[in-house]
């Protein structure tokens, strides 16, 4: 599999470059480009469970313009006593609207846990739907395909102080044992946050659980490692958007 | 917060040379025709600005920003009816600057927009504009160059009039309001980018849920919350950016600018709203204030207790108080997230009580749009809006329909309109009866003492500009965007995106703005008058600036008579930066008309 890291190596920047070349520029555009650029952490968390700690990141960095933009999402479960990441992954993404409230994203994803290197090609849908909800669906395209959906809500307790309830599901359409992935036996993981928006919106600390669980063949992959197929965590950690 | 220097007693020229003859440019001819077209004395005098980076310090934050002289507000320009304006623009900034005249009828070359009137100012440049002022009245100047607007750089205009003005008055002063932020207008628009609710600290929160369900009923709360949450849209969406200190003439409530008068004087209040994004409701409680002038022109004069001032518009109020007492200055902000104070009183040091904040409107599905004429949906245009809660479901059949923009309101149909209830709790609406809200808007004013609230239908015009004539064609604008994404545009499409609008010079043409978002949207054209029709006929009002309220229509008349190229946006400064603006053509004009400014507009 270590020749997966090289090939990623060179296509990310590949699709990058491509998807940047394919931008017209629009007539008399009062902005340069890009108009505008962001970075939004959704997660940045200390996880205490009975097992292992685990610190975990979940951010996007976007550039682009309305029409367009390029997004480097990235996702990290960092186990403290393995001293190693159970999982990395990085997706260069492009999203563009596709309707009033949603986006159509396309890109790469390259996984590079220890053991075991990954790439995948990415299709989906995300936005908010309507109830407020956000909604990120994507497929990964490979020869172990899998889907992966995920949904999120803000409950405004005050103004300030917010509930955010979370919902990631992942779907292994196919058997791959080197990554403890069972064709068809999902991953589901749940989180409560309890924030509070210390500065503005750009830094909000909050405390919560965060709960796993595998199933079917993928739960049975677990078991056969001598791991547990679900975890409950404590969680402390930072929403950032700047 | 910075100088203060405003007011009649404190005059503060800029290097007003005597007059001079000296024409050597194209200006000369056009000048010189003017003098001869107006009979206008010859006289010239000339002022110097610099363009700066500034300190801004309100109490609540302290900032760099940008202002004119080295303070923000900038100097009052006061000038005279009929003098040729000569202005020197040193842009000390190390990036492109601009000034534009806002209000001001004059050759297009003039007007300060970069991209459409001229290059804009580079990096140490002078550049020198030269007009004739050929009106009188309250206006204001500011940058039209990126963010700088937002962060400070705008100042007023005064213009004295040739002849004596219907009214009378002992003093005067600016006041000017703005809503400075600690926040960059580059940072605001990038994270409304990022996030549309970013600024919005005035969301339904689960408190108000069980309030509201205490109140009406659980059933009617999760209606309520189910018919916003299926449009993906908020009740609370008054004010995109909130967060900012409320400044008059520059000073914090806490700071508290203060006009002096002596008991018995009338005092004429020059209210200039220079706020990137927010409108004011105004009121000095214990004074009547009698509106004369509204955007610079004259208006046949209306007693009120209170008045709404939206971004970019100027008015002009009387008040005569007779007690030895100080009077507060109150400027709510309409989303009710902010009130500049300011005083009137006899002697410095001297204060009023400062009134609570009103609670805040809500908006109802009125304003969402549900009320448009030009909706293509027939079964739309009878509809009974004073009874939405029990509209009939078979006219919104498949409970979703297509707005004219190919905007999908979803389940509007499914969805009890319970929404409609704030009206009743909201703002008070229809106490003032004002008809350019859309029937049942939740942001219809009232005033705080129950008394008289200024509507647009109360504007006529002292003396019209223009002989009255029917319009030779009609051009719709539909006001469109999209609130999650912070998109802002006209007809569906952005300004980066649109051809120009063309009109041909001696026109007369009629625009119909059609406002299909759930914001204000104060419309302000350059370069040529903005014939409000506010159904007073040969006095409808001429004006530069005209809200369109959430949901709402509006018609203004235009008579072409500028040639050149203008710009013609939404003033709420985010808004026009995320799209919402035209460039208009004026083609066709006779070669003597050739920046030839026509109408003259003010007393």
């Amino acid at each position: 599999m270590a020749g997966h890291r090289s090939h990623a190596a060179a296509l990310v920047p590949a699709l990058l470059a491509l998807a940047l070349l394919s931008t017209t520029p629009a007539q008399a555009m009062p902005h340069s480009w890009p108009e505008f650029w962001g970075v939004q952490v959704e997660q940045l968390e200390y996880r205490l469970g009975d097992d292992t700690d685990v610190f975990a990141w979940d951010f996007d960095a976007f550039v682009g313009s309305d029409e367009r933009r390029f997004v480097w999402r990235s996702e990290a479960e960092y186990a403290t006593d393995e001293d190693a990441f159970e999982q990395l992954e990085n997706q260069a993404r492009v999203t563009q609207p596709i309707s009033e409230f949603f986006d159509l994203a396309y890109g790469l994803r390259l996984d590079t846990p220890e053991g075991a290197t990954r790439l995948h090609g990415l299709i989906g849908i995300q936005g908010l739907a309507p109830q407020w909800f956000e909604i990120d669906a994507t497929l990964f395209v490979s020869d172990t395909p899998f889907a992966r959906f995920e949904t999120e809500y803000e409950v405004l307790i005050t103004n300030r102080l917010n509930l955010v309830p979370s919902l990631e599901l992942t779907l292994p359409m196919v058997d791959d044992e080197g990554i403890g992935a069972g064709a068809w036996g999902p991953k589901l993981e749940m989180g409560l946050r309890l924030g509070y928006d210390l500065i503005d919106r750009s830094f909000t600390p909050y405390i919560g659980v965060h709960y796993e669980r595998l199933f079917g063949q993928t739960a049975d992959y677990a078991r056969d490692d001598g791991e547990e197929r679900d975890a409950l965590f404590f969680v402390v950690g930072a929403r950032l958007l700047f | 917060m910075c100088r203060d220097h405003r007011g009649t007693p404190p005059v503060d020229y800029i290097a007003m040379d005597t007059p001079m003859i000296g024409h050597r440019t194209a200006a000369a001819a056009v000048a010189l025709a003017t003098l001869v077209a107006f009979d206008i004395p010859a006289t010239a005098a000339t002022y110097d600005l610099t363009v700066d980076r500034v300190t801004i310090e309100t109490g609540d934050f302290t900032r760099t920003g940008i202002g004119y002289n080295g303070a923000t507000p900038g100097p009052v320009l006061r000038f005279r009816q009929g003098e040729e304006v000569t202005i020197n623009v040193t842009n000390n900034l190390d990036e492109s600057t601009s000034i534009h005249w806002h209000g001001l009828i004059l050759p297009f070359e003039q007007d300060g927009v970069p991209g459409i009137s001229y290059p804009g100012i580079a990096p140490g440049e002078t550049f020198t504009y030269r007009f004739p002022i050929i009106q009188s009245g309250t206006y204001w100047f500011h940058s039209h160059s990126g963010f700088q607007e937002p962060d400070g750089a705008y100042g007023s205009i005064v213009i004295e009039p040739e002849a004596r003005e219907p009214f009378r008055y002992d003093r005067d002063y600016v006041v000017q309001l703005t809503d400075a932020h600690p926040h960059s207008g580059a940072r605001i628009f990038r994270n409304l980018k990022a996030s549309a609710d970013y600024y919005n600290r005035q969301q339904q929160t689960l408190l108000d849920f069980f309030r509201d369900a205490s109140r009406d009923g659980l059933a009617a709360t999760i209606a309520d919350r189910r018919a916003w949450g299926e449009m993906r849209m908020m009740p609370t969406d008054i004010e995109d950016v909130q967060g900012f200190t409320p400044l008059i003439n520059g000073q914090s409530p806490a700071q508290n600018w203060t006009g002096l008068f002596a008991p018995g004087e009338r005092v004429r209040l020059r209210f200039i709203n220079s706020s990137a994004m927010t409108y004011f409701d105004i009121r000095i409680p214990g004074l009547e204030m009698t509106v004369v002038q509204a955007d610079g022109n004259n208006v046949q004069p209306v007693k009120v207790d209170e008045f709404r001032l939206a971004v970019a518009e100027t008015y002009d109020v009387i008040v005569r108080p007779m007690d030895d007492a100080a009077y507060s200055i109150i400027a709510e902000s309409v989303g009710r997230t902010a009130m500049a104070r300011g005083t009137l009183a006899p002697r410095e040091g001297m204060t009023a009580e400062i009134p609570e904040l009103r609670p805040a409107p809500l908006l109802t599905m009125a304003d969402m749009g549900m009320a448009h004429e030009g909706m293509d949906h027939g079964s739309m245009a009878g509809m009974d809006h004073g009874a939405m809660p029990g509209m009939d479901q078979g006219a919104m059949a498949g409970g979703a329909h297509v707005m004219p923009d190919g905007t999908v309101m979803e389940g509007m149909g499914g969805a009890p309109m319970a929404g409609m209830d704030h009206s009743a709790h909201g703002a008070g609406a229809g106490q003032t009866g004002d008809t350019s809200y859309a029937p049942g808007s939740g942001l219809v004013p009232s005033a705080a003492n129950g008394g008289k609230f200024l509507t647009y239908a109360d504007l006529k015009a002292q003396t019209p500009l223009y002989p009255p004539r029917p319009a030779t064609r009609e051009i719709e604008l539909r006001l469109t965007g999209n609130m999650e994404r912070y998109i802002w545009s006209i007809d569906g499409v952005k300004y980066a995106d649109a051809e120009p609008i063309r009109l041909r010079y001696g026109e007369r043409v009629r625009f119909k703005f059609i406002n299909q978002t759930m914001m204000k949207h104060p419309m302000h054209l350059h370069g040529m008058w903005s014939i409000l029709d506010n159904g007073n006929g040969e006095w409808n009002p001429a004006k530069h600036t005209i809200s369109v309220k959430p949901g709402s229509t509006v018609t203004m008349e235009v008579e072409v008579d500028a040639p050149g190229a203008w710009a013609f946006h939404c003033h709420l400064a985010y808004h026009m930066d995320a799209g919402m603006m035209r460039k208009v053509i004026v083609e066709g004009a006779p070669a003597e008309a050739a920046s030839l400014p026509r109408a003259r507009g003010g007393a």
